[in-house]
């Protein structure tokens, strides 16, 4: 996230645009669920657009009155600035701790944290494997763009071999600092995962696919199927010190190589 | 009942609709309680991955308006501690216990007041407190574990029970039901989904210029609410007593005989439990100095309590301590011993 010194304007409570009659079709509207606010994101950051397709996903299944969500410690701290529902912050990872808390005794409620790769892969990685163990009924958005964003761009679990970042200035080394973790592929030997299934947000195309797993992954908490989990590599080009348009073919041409994009279990 | 099972029922007598806690002894008879307890009353019990956990579930389970808690012993409390500084921050209620042991370090299983600084000055970042209650019997564990629910409630903020390994496996006959109902308030700030209102949101960070100092005036002011209303302790004898003893807890009862012991041989000897660790009974103090030319702070550490005894009776008499550390325990003979030395 670079500096905080830009605003974000006042919220203000928009409805989604209905303007469909006998001669319009609507293709496009601002969800109910997201404010129409400018957000702090940088420019061709992958935040805002998963930001979107979960309110959108929200919106379709009608729960954004059941929505309890879970805010990361990350670029995305002050997601409760954009949605619009119930949002917790949670301390730095713990975030699926706070969600199965809120899930158990609040069933009937549609539970799901939203964390960077730093939060989630890091930090919290007893707790999200552990939630995912449980099998909670919840469900997990996992932004994996590779570094920690917030804090200056330093390497994360996820980053690729050789890649660039604030504490690894020559590259990240196997030998040094070890290998980047594939979390869904780890998550999906466990019994008590349901759905996971790795996305990206680089085109148009990938995003249409992104959004389909984010509402299945909804749906199969609105099922009670049990813990589904969502992964989309977005991009960070302050930080990979690129291009909007680079850093989506960056995703395109190494990012989704290494992290295959598909279903990664389904049950 | 032991104090551990105590506690536990207490906290299901308040209506605690969440508990999430990690074994460590000597609290493991409180998990195992709760774990069956919670699971026969239709209630939520999680043993947790690790006390982060623990206390990150409850946290969760108190933004969604339920009462909930969580027990450890000495160890696992430190890892609570970011968890206690959020929840403060959120302006969460919950109810910790801590069963205390030998420290620091992994230490040993025996008693230990250890962890009053701990307690008492903060424990985690930022400025903040919790209420602190210390039991000194089992009856005690049921009685203030219920309240602290009412507490944490009405204040919006975690309060705590520090008890140690001694209170937590000793046996005690009591009575459970006082027929006290739990004094359940409206949590409109609660995270229950947005129906009927605009979202709630729960959180401890505040970016604006000056905006995070107004936050945490308003927590001193709650604060300062709690010292005026909450102060708890007991006394005996401090009006005309020449040496009082202040003890808490476990070590409180030890001390109480002492005490009896010296009075029995004519010695003008009283004592004070604060049974708020804080907020401090300072005026409890404050009021024995009218009398007293001597204190003996009495505790089962290096001396941590003994400072706030020590401000509040800032100069107007000699203050002493006689503690024991690391799971040795004060006995009656060693602190009547140290009263005769001083009268
Ligand atoms: C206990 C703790 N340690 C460290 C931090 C500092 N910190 C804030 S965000 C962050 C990493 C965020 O990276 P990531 O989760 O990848 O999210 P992104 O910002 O890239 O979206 C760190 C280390 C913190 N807030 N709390
Ligand atoms: S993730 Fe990267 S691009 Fe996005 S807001 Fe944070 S620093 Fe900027």
């Amino acid at each position: 996230m670079r500096p905080k010194n830009r605003k974000t304007k006042k919220r203000k409570n928009y409805p989604a645009i209905k303007q469909s009659n006998d001669t319009t079709t609507v293709l496009f509207s601002q969800p109910a669920s997201l404010y129409a606010v400018e957000n702090h994101y940088c420019a061709g950051c992958g935040h805002g657009i998963v930001h979107r397709l979960v309110c959108e996903a929200i919106d379709e299944f009608g729960i954004r009155e059941r929505v309890i969500a879970v805010a990361p410690v990350g670029c995305a701290v002050i997601a409760y600035d954009y949605w619009n529902f119930d949002v917790t912050e949670a301390a730095h990872g713990r975030t699926p701790a706070v969600a199965t808390g809120i899930k158990r005794v609040r069933p009937n409620n549609i539970v799901f944290t939203y964390q960077g790769d730093g939060d989630l892969a890091a930090i919290g990685t007893a707790e999200i494997i552990h939630a995912a163990n449980r099998g909670e009924n919840i469900t997990i958005i996992f932004v994996n763009n590779g570094v920690y964003g917030m804090t200056g761009g330093q390497m994360a679990p996820t980053t690729l071999a050789g890649q660039r970042t604030a504490t690894t200035i020559h590259g990240r080394s196997l030998r040094r600092e070890g290998y980047p973790i594939k979390i869904l592929e780890m998550l999906a030997v466990l019994p008590g995962t349901k759905y996971l299934e790795r996305v990206s947000v680089h085109s148009a195309h990938e995003v249409l696919r992104a959004k389909r797993a984010i509402s299945k992954a909804f749906k199969m908490q609105i099922d009670n199927k049990g813990f589904s989990m969502v992964e989309v590599l977005s991009m960070c080009p302050t930080y990979w010190d690129m291009t909007p348009i680079q850093a989506a073919d960056r995703i395109k041409n190494e990012v989704s190589t290494f992290y295959p994009l598909g279903v990664i279990k389904s049950c | 009942m032991c104090g551990n099972d105590a506690c536990g029922e207490g906290a299901v007598l308040a209506g605690c609709r969440f508990y999430a806690g990690y074994p460590i002894t000597p609290q493991n008879e409180l998990t195992a309680y709760m774990a069956k307890r919670m699971n026969e009353t239709g209630r939520v019990f999680i043993q947790a991955e690790s006390e982060l956990a623990a206390i990150n579930m409850v946290f969760g389970a108190a933004a969604a308006g339920m009462r909930a808690m969580t027990s450890s012993s000495s160890p696992g409390i430190s890892l609570k501690q970011e968890g206690i500084s959020y929840m403060v921050g959120c302006e969460l209620p919950c109810v910790v216990v801590n069963v205390q042991r030998g420290g620091p370090g992994l230490g040993n299983i025996a008693p230990s007041q250890g962890d009053y600084f701990q307690s008492v000055k903060g424990g985690g970042h930022g400025d903040y407190k919790l209420i602190v209650l210390a039991p000194s019997s089992v009856q005690e564990l049921l009685d203030y574990t219920f309240l602290a629910f009412d507490l944490a409630d009405k204040y919006r903020n975690p309060a705590l029970i520090l008890g140690d390994g001694l209170l937590g496996q000793m046996m005690e006959p009591i009575q459970i039901d006082s027929g006290i109902q739990p004094k359940f308030i409206d949590k409109p700030w609660a995270l229950t989904g947005c129906k009927g209102r605009g979202p709630n949101i729960i959180k401890s960070l505040y970016l604006g210029d000056g905006v995070l100092e107004e936050h945490n005036k308003k927590l001193q002011e709650k604060f300062i609410l709690m010292k005026e209303s909450e102060v708890r302790a007991e006394t005996f004898h401090t009006k005309d007593s020449e040496i009082v003893l202040v003890a808490y807890g476990s070590v409180a009862r030890i001390a109480k005989a002492a005490m009896e012991m010296a009075r029995s041989r004519g010695k003008k000897c009283g004592m004070i439990r604060p049974i708020t660790l804080w907020p401090f009974p300072d005026k409890a103090i404050e009021e024995a100095c009218n009398a007293a030319r001597k204190f003996l702070v009495v505790e089962m550490s290096a001396g941590q309590m003994l400072e706030d005894v020590r401000l509040a009776v800032n100069g107007r008499a000699k203050v002493d301590f006689y503690g024991r550390m690391g799971g040795g325990v004060p006995t009656e003979t060693e602190i009547f011993q140290r009263i005769e030395a001083m009268a």
